[in-house]
């Protein structure tokens, strides 16, 4: 009797990828429909993620250029009904020396209609409110002007105006020099602004220079809103201190807002993806699992001989167990690459039309492909057990 | 007791080299026929459905022999081969390869030991379709352990050995019968067993293309491995140094001829 130890040798990482990718050169076109099932369920779920991410990414980043720092005061709601509250006239300049505020911006609401020319009636003002302005509005909205230039030292005093984007559409003017009738007097279009997202009034607005508000109309010079900047670190303190800093009579009246909450809950919405849609993803993966799983079964019962000639060689039961799991990893995993591809394509696609940033997270990316490597083992397990327990001297008689 | 065998406390040999399908002169040893590579006692195969393939054979098969084992149809010639070549196990009776008590190994000392000392050549190629000769050839060493690099090499001198030198490139459907079989017994012999086993090499071939496998058979045996071959050509028979004739899972004779022109030691 013999005492060598006989220890079948081990099959290196690269000879099992060898061996298990043996099956599938051979047979390019089932490869490709095999895996297509896979790349099409990862395809949805990448793109449905990388869609929304997309969309979400764009509005961070929209957020992130309008800063998240802004307080606007308006002088809110008496508790009695009927009285209106005013902010004091002083209340722009005291929240300006509030500790980390950085800018301030005041509009005051002047009652007097926007047309485009004397001969529209006065009822038919489109919704267009005339707003008198002072000091850093166009700093602290951020917002650009699309053609012409702001209020200055000089226009404030004259009859000059700026428009809002809505305004300027809604009075058909296009660019600077064109003259608007307002409060029984031609003023001369000097600017008109980008849209300003973190101030929708603004855009729906006529806006004149303080001076020669007090001056043409009647207009008290009482603040209607006070646009604030601050630290982004001080944003809670300043909204501590600033309703009775505006206005110390009644701080309770002073309505206090943060224009960019609203958008950031919708970035927050926009990140939820469609569940429907990720499920019919996951409904495609698995339809492609049982896809490879069947391609499997078939290439065992149809590589019976060479099954039989291995073991024949001297291959164990687990290198054809491997050989087999291989090849399903193979195939699932190549469905999968080809998955995110497709997948991020279409998001890439999406992003470009949509004019938005292009974004695949990573946690998809690795958990789609986690998924089809996870999809492919149990795929591959049950045919590769049934080719690894095949007889082998029956598997080298099989018809 | 089906234990895995253990090495004695005290083993009377040195441990397996690191290379097992490592090249081994045959040639050297004086007593070259002392060893016995099969030995089958009592053997017995009786497939489900109650058909009794084997009936109680006994064989002895030495260390650089060439024999041939003959006999009807279903007398049993390939089961026989199946189980020397440990592809199969048998109902009743004792098997012992290269040493090996077949019982006692565990299916993958059985696969290690396939690898290492055992050589198949099947009547119908078994080529793995669409590589090529050399890829084919070195299959048969993938299990063997060796690299890759190696492999190739082997390949190709197994390849270069049975005159396929030419034909390294050429993927099975572009041989012709006779070449396809010289490249699945390049594989069997690649890995220099020390039992090729051959189940009707010739049957599907030509007279020609049978007779030049038959003489790289011969030319194999005479570098010093040992070799049985199943055939339905007497003629062939005849031509081996011994033949094993088998009926009804019986072995009814076992006769060794005189090898004219072909000089061999007696056994
Ligand atoms: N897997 C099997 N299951 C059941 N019976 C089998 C099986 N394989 C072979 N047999 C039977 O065992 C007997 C011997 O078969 P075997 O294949 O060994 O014959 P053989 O001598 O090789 O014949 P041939 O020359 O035709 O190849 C036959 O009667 C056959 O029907
Ligand atoms: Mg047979």
């Amino acid at each position: 009797m013999s005492t060598t130890r006989l220890r079948p040798p081990r099959l290196g990482p690269r000879d099992v990828l060898h061996v298990g990718s043996a099956g599938l050169r051979s047979r390019p076109m089932r490869v490709f429909l095999s895996a297509l099932g896979i790349a099409i369920g990862i395809a949805t779920m990448i793109a449905v993620v990388g869609v929304s991410s997309s969309s979400q990414a764009k509005l961070l980043q929209e957020l992130d250029k309008l800063g998240t720092n802004m307080l606007v005061v308006t002088p809110g709601q008496s508790m009695f009904a009927g009285q209106d509250t005013k902010l004091p006239k002083e209340a722009p300049g005291m929240i300006s020396r509030i500790e980390g505020v950085r800018s301030v911006g005041t509009t005051g609401d002047v009652p007097e209609a926007v047309r485009r020319s004397e001969r529209i009636p006065k009822e038919e003002t489109g919704g267009i409110a005339l707003k008198a302005a002072k000091d850093d509005l166009l700093g602290v909205l951020r917002a650009r002007m699309r053609t012409g230039t702001w209020l200055n030292d000089a226009t404030s005093r004259y009859p000059s105006v700026v428009l809002g984007h809505v305004t300027a559409e809604r009075l058909g003017i296009t660019g600077v020099g064109a003259q608007v009738f307002i409060g029984g007097r031609y003023f001369t279009v000097i600017g008109i602004l980008d849209p300003v997202p973190l101030a929708p009034e603004i855009e729906r607005s006529a806006l004149i220079g303080w001076q020669a508000a007090e001056q043409l109309f009647a207009f008290d010079g009482h603040p209607t809103a006070v646009y604030e900047r601050s630290a982004d670190d001080r944003v809670a303190q300043v909204r501590a201190l600033i309703a009775r800093t505006a206005n110390p009579q009644s701080p309770t009246t002073v309505s206090v807002t943060d224009p960019s909450a609203a958008l950031q809950a919708k970035a927050a919405t926009e990140g939820a993806f469609s569940t429907l849609l990720l499920g019919l993803g996951g409904i495609a993966l698995l339809v492609g699992g049982v896809g490879v799983a069947n391609t499997m079964i078939i290439s065992v019962l149809e590589r019976r001989h060479e099954i039989g000639l291995r073991r024949s060689l001297g291959a164990t039961r687990g290198q054809i167990r491997i050989q087999f799991v291989t090849e399903s990893l193979l195939l699932s995993g190549l469905g999968g690459l080809a998955g995110i591809a497709l997948g991020a394509a279409a998001t890439g696609v999406y992003a470009r039309i949509g004019d938005l940033p292009w974004v695949v997270p990573w946690w998809a990316v690795t958990g789609g492909f986690a998924s089809t490597l996870a999809i492919g083992t149990l795929a591959g397990l049950y045919p590769a057990v049934r080719a690894s327990r095949l007889s082998p001297t029956l598997a080298l008689q099989a018809t | 007791m089906t234990t895995h065998p253990r090495p004695s406390p005290t083993p009377p040999t040195p441990p397996t080299p690191p290379d097992p399908c490592a090249p081994r002169d045959r040639r050297t040893p004086p007593d070259r026929y002392a060893r016995p590579v099969v030995e089958l006692t009592a053997v017995t195969k009786e497939y489900a459905g109650g058909v009794q393939a084997l009936r109680g054979v006994d064989l002895t098969v030495l260390d650089g022999e060439l024999l041939a084992i003959v006999g009807p149809s279903g007398s049993g010639k390939s089961t026989l081969l199946h189980i020397v070549g440990t592809l199969d196990r048998p109902t009743a009776g004792r098997v012992a390869i290269a040493g090996h008590d077949v019982a006692a190994l565990s299916d993958r000392a059985l696969s290690a030991l396939r690898s290492r000392h055992v050589g198949f050549v099947f009547q119908s190629f078994h080529l793995v379709p669409g590589i090529s000769a050399q890829a084919n050839v070195a299959e048969g060493l993938l299990y063997c352990g060796l690299s890759r690099a190696e492999r190739g090499r082997r390949a190709a001198a197994a390849l270069e050995r049975v005159g396929l030198g030419d034909r390294m490139e050429h993927r099975p459907h572009e041989l012709s019968g006779g070449q396809k079989q010289r490249v699945a017994i390049a594989r069997a012999v690649a890995g220099e067993p020390d039992l090729l086993l051959a189940d009707e090499p010739t049957g599907a071939l030509d007279t020609a293309s049978g007779r030049s496998v038959m003489e790289l058979l011969h030319e194999l045996n005479d570098d010093g491995a040992t070799i049985a071959v199943i055939t339905h050509d007497q003629e062939i028979a005849a031509s081996l140094p011994r033949s094993v004739r088998i009926r009804d899972g019986r072995i009814v004779s076992d006769e060794w001829h005189a090898q004219p022109g072909r000089p061999r030691e007696a056994p």
